[in-house]
């Protein structure tokens, strides 16, 4: 008896352990040092009703919307694998917008140096808008306001992501609005 | 008869396993009970909810050193302690993240905030991540405001401390004074969550 509590206990914690732990250790990766040609880097800057047409596009393509910061790690872990989709699936018609919400105050000293360092070639704007209550629940109503999050949208369908991914599970995701 | 006690206890298991084992994005809903706790605090000591025999209720912030919305709030969150601990709400502090990804958020690195700031509250660590995810904390900073009540400690409030992380001198709402100082003339809170963009607890 006591041996099959022990057992189905042990099944009990296994299972708890199952669950998807969708942050992988990583190293924390920050451009403290200005970047030569960082200072040429022309950046959009939008506030709520700047980015809204740009994460509710109406045309044929499918849109990836990544929000990160320089100063968050798992999104600046999982930050090549959106520039891979921008790349491996150009002509399949998807578009990725990587949406900083870097401090202002960092704009010149961390976002930009990142952005040239890192060679991004996917569309980067900052998003400055101090109003959160307001903006987080219009971008998803199921947002509690943690990032990395990402929106995968076109005209029929449209999904949020409040997690990190693979690259693996992130081509998957996309997979879905992929004809 | 050995057998059916044996399945019927599979059976329980597996139903309160059911309702254990919960997606991250479960947690707390406004007029919930909160769960106390029993958490390592920077001087050593251990602190609960219960040992607080005078509070009125808490103002209990999931926070640490490392997310700069956090470090943005560090001077915000000592002058909430400082106006309401004395009327009965004291600000508990709860550091969620694993300090094996983000070893600035150490007991070390702790200590030496705390000092540097002048926390004149408990900053308590969540060891082993058992305490968030009953909160449904997502992020850091997250706020629960709790009242005392007879039942237990009731969940009035969810969210964020004030309407603009950037600039204490710009801020429109002050939600979680709002809400306390609703709390405190025993009225009942208007705004119950509110959402803010945070740095996700490090698991």
């Amino acid at each position: 008896m006591k041996q099959i509590v022990l057992v189905v206990f042990l099944l009990f914690v296994g299972c708890k352990n199952e669950n998807p732990q969708i942050e992988e250790k990583v190293d924390k990766v920050t451009a403290e040092v200005v970047e030569p040609g960082s200072e040429s880097i022309e950046l959009e800057i939008y506030d709520y009703d700047g980015l809204e047409p740009l994460i509710n596009k109406k045309d044929d393509k499918i849109h990836v919307v990544n929000f990160w910061a320089t100063w968050c790690a798992p999104c600046v872990k999982e930050l090549p694998y959106f520039e891979v989709v921008n790349e491996k699936y150009q002509d399949k018609n998807v578009e990725v917008l990587l949406v900083s919400l870097d401090f202002p105050k960092n704009y010149d000293s961390k976002l930009k140096p990142f952005m040239s360092k890192h060679k991004l070639q996917s569309k980067v704007v900052a998003f400055d808008d101090t109003d959160q209550n307001r903006w987080i629940p219009a971008i998803d109503e199921n947002w509690s306001g943690a990032i990395p999050a990402t929106i995968i949208y076109n005209n029929d369908k449209r999904l949020f992501y409040e997690r990190s991914f693979t690259q693996e599970e992130l081509e998957n995701e996309l997979k879905q609005f992929l004809k | 008869m050995k057998t059916l006690k044996v399945l019927s206890l599979i059976v329980i298991m597996t139903v309160v396993s059911a309702f254990t084992v919960k997606p991250d994005t479960d947690g707390y809903k406004v007029g919930d009970l909160a769960t106390d706790f029993s958490l390592e605090n920077i001087d050593g000591k251990m602190v609960s909810l219960s040992d607080y025999k005078e509070a009125k209720g808490f103002i209990v912030v999931f926070t640490c050193n490392t997310c700069p919305y956090a470090v943005a709030y560090e001077d915000r969150i000592v002058a909430l302690d400082k106006k309401y601990a004395s009327k009965g709400y004291p600000v508990i502090a709860i550091m969620p993240n694993n300090t094996d990804v983000k070893p600035g958020d150490n007991m070390e690195a702790m200590k030496a905030r705390a000092k540097a700031k002048g926390f004149t509250f408990p900053y308590l660590v969540d060891k082993g991540q058992k305490i968030y995810p009953q909160y449904g904390a997502t992020k850091t900073p997250h706020v629960y405001i709790l009242e005392k009540t007879r039942k237990g400690n009731e969940v009035k409030y969810i969210g964020a401390i004030d309407d603009n992380y950037k600039d204490a001198a710009s801020v429109n709402t002050k939600y979680v004074e709002d809400a306390v100082d609703t709390l405190l003339d025993g009225g009942e809170v208007k705004v119950k969550e509110t959402r803010a963009i945070g740095c996700s607890i490090k698991v």
